[in-house]
């Protein structure tokens, strides 16, 4: 039967402090102090959901080139950046899929990211399935307390791998607990009670009964139950009204990381199975316009993620600037200044024409001399041998790298100043000048260990076009290991 | 290796507008102000101009693309006018353009203008560019200071120099040029500033602050150069002569190819072997008597004199400490003030340098009149240390 054969999470790095936003707000929110305990997860402002779902991805994946037995891909997300433009294409260019997979866009509810799991297991084949969540809430909104950014991403394939399925429940009902209008920026809810005694309490225990059913599994053979919720206590209550053991019920990862849409339960089966010991049966589901509900059995093999839940948890920067927070999801009108009119227009014949190396960073390396270089041209760059067409693709995303050169600029426009940039050159060869992202003043330096990240690179306010291409950040697990080797 | 320009073409007259926020004048104005100097200079009427060669950078913002712009604005009669583009260095591109034309035997006596009217643009430093339409969507959202200041990382890196070493040597780069520039009238910024005020200054681009970077000026600068010959038969006499003009590109070695360690500007350490063998100048350390050269940002200037190889690779930062290039040291540098005290409208700057080695060579620069000189160099780098252009220029008294 199909499972899952690996899988990769992401959180963002930064990590809001609730308490910074409740004291902030308190003068017309007391209310909220109660929620002001912990910290959300907390988009950079080059990062969406798709960037998100794209790093997931990459720890699925692993740093192998060759992604060329993956034969299909679903996105999901209810935030994703083009709501006419097929984000999943986006994602495969960014991992170099092959042009020949089928590619879909799975939204509209905050299950959608399970449902786009159960459809890939169904499907059959080998899938990447990748959801990503960048929620957006109103300033001193309870929401943006709840509320994180994140991303998990899983390889589906006909063999069991690390976790077979073994069921799926879903049921579908138009209860509206909350909506967003394809021209809103921000949910609209109704009344808490109902939404949790007419909606969740009713509508997801027929999908997790359904998805036992099939499995052959009662509830108390439940050793991980996954389900995220803002409301406290929700997946207990569901557990007691099943018959799921009360410890298996799982962290819903709100202290840490506040739930993250539709990515989060993929977040916390993700984090499940990092846990998950040999023929533990791990449950996930997610409420929204009804219920998806998926039961897999651990099998104990296959390799993890290099990062996970765990890894992505552990690289956190607190950020007690809430101005920042709200500037980074534009809800606050600032003034950017006079370098920031520049006109962000893209050729999208350019970015077509040159799309494997905006979008997936792939240069070119010389079939005669081995030269590596960025970008791919017709006329190798190797001095002393100028060869003609002798350039084959060569991907450079997941090759380590260090800074060569670099500067921290205050007069040009960022959305994060200063804004660092350099260059960077990578292992094996080739070198590229690129933003730095994730950093702060003081933390670059030449020699810096740094990796690619895929990121927004300019957003065209004017006609709503969102601009992607690779970053270095801080290589962190490479700086980590540098320093243990300079104390030895 | 070709015959070179040594000696060939002379320079008849010079013109600089004064530089500064000129809110009271157009590029045209500027050119005119320039050029009306020059050409009372050279003595010469514009029925005798040949050809015209106009450096401009910026064409959105006054000036305009094409050869009209100048020629509109001096009324020429009609002869050929070539407008040149080519970063920072387009100034030294127009230079480059009429003495060629003029050593080919294609003019007798030929004109070149740059200018540039930054302060129209609404900015403090340069304006945003456009820099194509795939560049945008790869390359940083940089700006000049950040280009350039990564010389400064590499440097230290590969040198071994701390942090505060390197940034007292950029300020004392700094402190040098603003004591020439307060001496003369038609620089821009005219105080002087002490180390203090050069380190404690608001970062621009780490690690450059303000005073690292040069001025945002407006400005025009010309020459009229023509033989050596036609230029006796004008009266002339001590004739200052062109001895070397070099200008090489990147390739995309520096950018792209990983035998570029970041520190240096490769461009310009080929344009100067070239410009001194061109020159037959064999130890520029003790021949070349002065230099006007590309100090847009403090930190490309102290590099340059690595690359120009006056000081021993590694070792530039120390002769700036020790003073090598003060207006009274070993090669004085920005005698004028440099670009750190004109500003840099960029079309002009090349040609506002050779002003400069003009007036000296000629004895004619006032309260900053160096004793004997006999070569001036100039130089200029456009773009960025990872691709850009550089032209060096060599003047001198004719046959030195």
């Amino acid at each position: 039967m199909a499972g899952i054969a690996a899988w990769g999470a992401y959180a963002p790095r930064l990590r809001l402090s609730r308490k910074a936003v409740t004291e902030a707000n308190a003068w017309v929110a007391p209310n909220l102090k109660a929620k002001g305990k912990g910290e959300r997860s907390m988009a950079n402002w080059d990062e969406d959901a798709l960037t998100m779902a794209v790093e997931a991805a990459r720890d699925a994946l692993g740093p192998d080139d060759d992604r060329s037995h993956i034969d299909s891909l679903y996105f999901a997300s209810t935030t994703a950046p083009f709501a006419d433009r097929l984000n999943a294409g986006i994602v495969s260019a960014a991992l170099t899929l092959e042009k020949s997979i089928a590619a879909s866009d799975v939204t509209g509810s905050q299950r959608c990211g399970l449902t786009a799991l159960g459809q890939a297991l169904a499907a059959g084949g080998t899938a990447l399935v990748a959801v990503g969540e960048h929620r957006k809430a109103r300033a001193v909104s309870a929401q943006e307390l709840d509320f994180g950014d994140g991303a998990a991403a899983f390889v589906v394939t006909d063999d069991p791998g690390a976790a077979e399925l073994l069921g799926r429940g879903s049921v579908t009902d138009d209860f509206v607990d909350h909506f967003r209008g394809d021209d809103g920026g921000f949910d609209y809810y109704w009344e808490e009670r109902w939404i949790r005694d007419e909606g969740v309490v009713k509508l997801v225990p027929p999908a997790i009964r359904k998805a036992l059913e099939i499995a052959g599994l009662s509830p108390s053979d439940i050793d991980h139950f996954c389900f995220p919720s803002t409301f406290a206590g929700m997946a207990a209550t569901l557990a007691k009204a099943v018959g799921i053991r009360p410890e298996a019920v799982r962290d819903n990862l709100a202290a840490v990381m506040g739930e993250a849409g539709c990515a989060h339960g993929p977040i916390m089966f993700a984090h499940a199975l990092e846990d998950a010991k040999k023929d533990e049966v791990i449950l996930v589901a997610q409420f929204g316009q009804g219920a998806e509900a998926l039961v897999f059995r651990a099998t104990g093999a296959g390799h993890g993620p290099a990062r996970g839940v765990t890894g992505s948890l552990a690289d956190r920067q607190e950020e007690t600037n809430y101005l920042k927070f709200l500037t980074f999801n534009g809800l606050v009108e600032w003034d950017k200044g006079m370098r920031a009119e520049k006109d962000n227009k893209t050729a999208l014949t350019t970015l077509y024409r040159n799309e494997d190396m905006i979008l997936g960073l792939v240069g070119g390396r010389c079939r005669e001399t081995g030269v590596v270089q960025f970008p791919r041209t017709r006329i190798s760059v190797a001095p002393n041998n100028p060869a003609v067409d002798t350039q084959e693709p060569y991907r450079f995303a997941e090759r380590k790298a260090l800074v060569l050169s670099y500067s921290a600029d205050y007069l040009t426009f960022s959305m994060a100043p200063p804004n660092h940039y350099g260059m960077i050159v990578f292992e094996g060869g080739g070198r590229i000048m690129m933003d730095i992202t994730d950093v702060a003043p003081g933390d670059v330096e030449t020699g810096l260990p740094v990796r690619m990240v895929f990121r927004i690179k300019e957003v065209d306010e004017k006609r709503g076009f969102v601009r992607y291409f690779w970053k270095a950040a801080p290589d962190r697990a490479a700086i980590a290991s540098q320093t243990a080797q300079a104390a030895e | 290796m070709p015959q070179g320009i040594r000696d060939k073409v002379a320079i008849l007259g010079m013109g600089c507008s004064k530089f500064g926020e000129r809110w009271d004048a157009g590029p045209d104005d500027l050119m005119v102000e320039a050029y009306l100097e020059a050409m009372q200079d050279a003595g010469v009427e514009p029925t005798q101009l040949d050809a015209a060669w106009f450096s401009t950078h910026i064409d959105e913002i006054g000036s305009g693309k094409g050869g009209t712009p100048l020629s509109i604005a001096l009324r020429l009669p009609n002869i050929a006018v070539t407008r040149v583009e080519n970063f920072c260095a387009s100034g030294s591109e127009a230079f480059r353009g009429a003495v060629y034309a003029v050593a080919a035997g294609a003019a007798d006596i030929a004109l070149a203008v740059g200018v540039e009217k930054l302060k129209d643009t609404g900015y403090g430093g340069l304006p945003v560019a456009n820099p194509g339409t795939l560049n945008p969507q790869v390359m940083p959202n940089g700006s000049a200071p950040g280009n350039f200041a990564q010389l400064a990382s590499a440097y230290r890196a590969k040198h071994g120099v701390s942090k505060d070493d390197l940034k007292r040597a950029i300020a004392h780069v700094s402190v040098k040029s603003h004591a020439n520039g307060a001496k003369n009238p038609k620089a821009h910024l005219r105080k002087p500033i002490t180390a203090e005020q050069a380190l404690n200054a608001p970062m621009i681009a780490e690690p450059l602050g303000l005073f690292d970077c040069c001025g945002v000026s407006d400005g025009a600068a010309a020459a009229i150069v023509t033989t050596p010959e036609i230029a006796r038969s004008l009266g002339k006499h001590d004739l200052v002569t062109v001895k070397a003009l070099q200008l090489s590109v990147s390739n995309g070695y520096e950018s792209q190819y990983n035998g570029w360690d970041g520190s240096h500007f490769h461009t310009a350490r080929v344009a100067a072997g070239k410009a001194y063998k061109e020159a037959g100048i064999e130890r520029p350390r003790e021949q070349i008597s002065m230099m006007e050269v590309h100090d847009c940002f403090s930190i490309t200037e102290l590099v340059t004199m690595e690359d120009l190889f006056i000081s021993p690779e590694g070792q530039g930062w120390r002769d700036v400490l020790d003073g090598f290039y003060d207006a009274d040291g070993g090669v004085p540098c920005q005698i004028d003030g440099g670009l750190k005290c004109f500003g840099h409208p960029i079309g002009a700057s090349g040609l506002r340098m050779l002003y400069e080695m003009y007036l000296q060579l000629q004895g004619r620069a006032g309260e900053r009149q160096l004793s004997n000189p006999v070569f001036g160099m100039t130089h200029n780098l456009g773009g960025a240390p990872a691709s850009n252009v550089c032209s060096v220029a060599i003047i001198g008294q004719e046959g030195a």
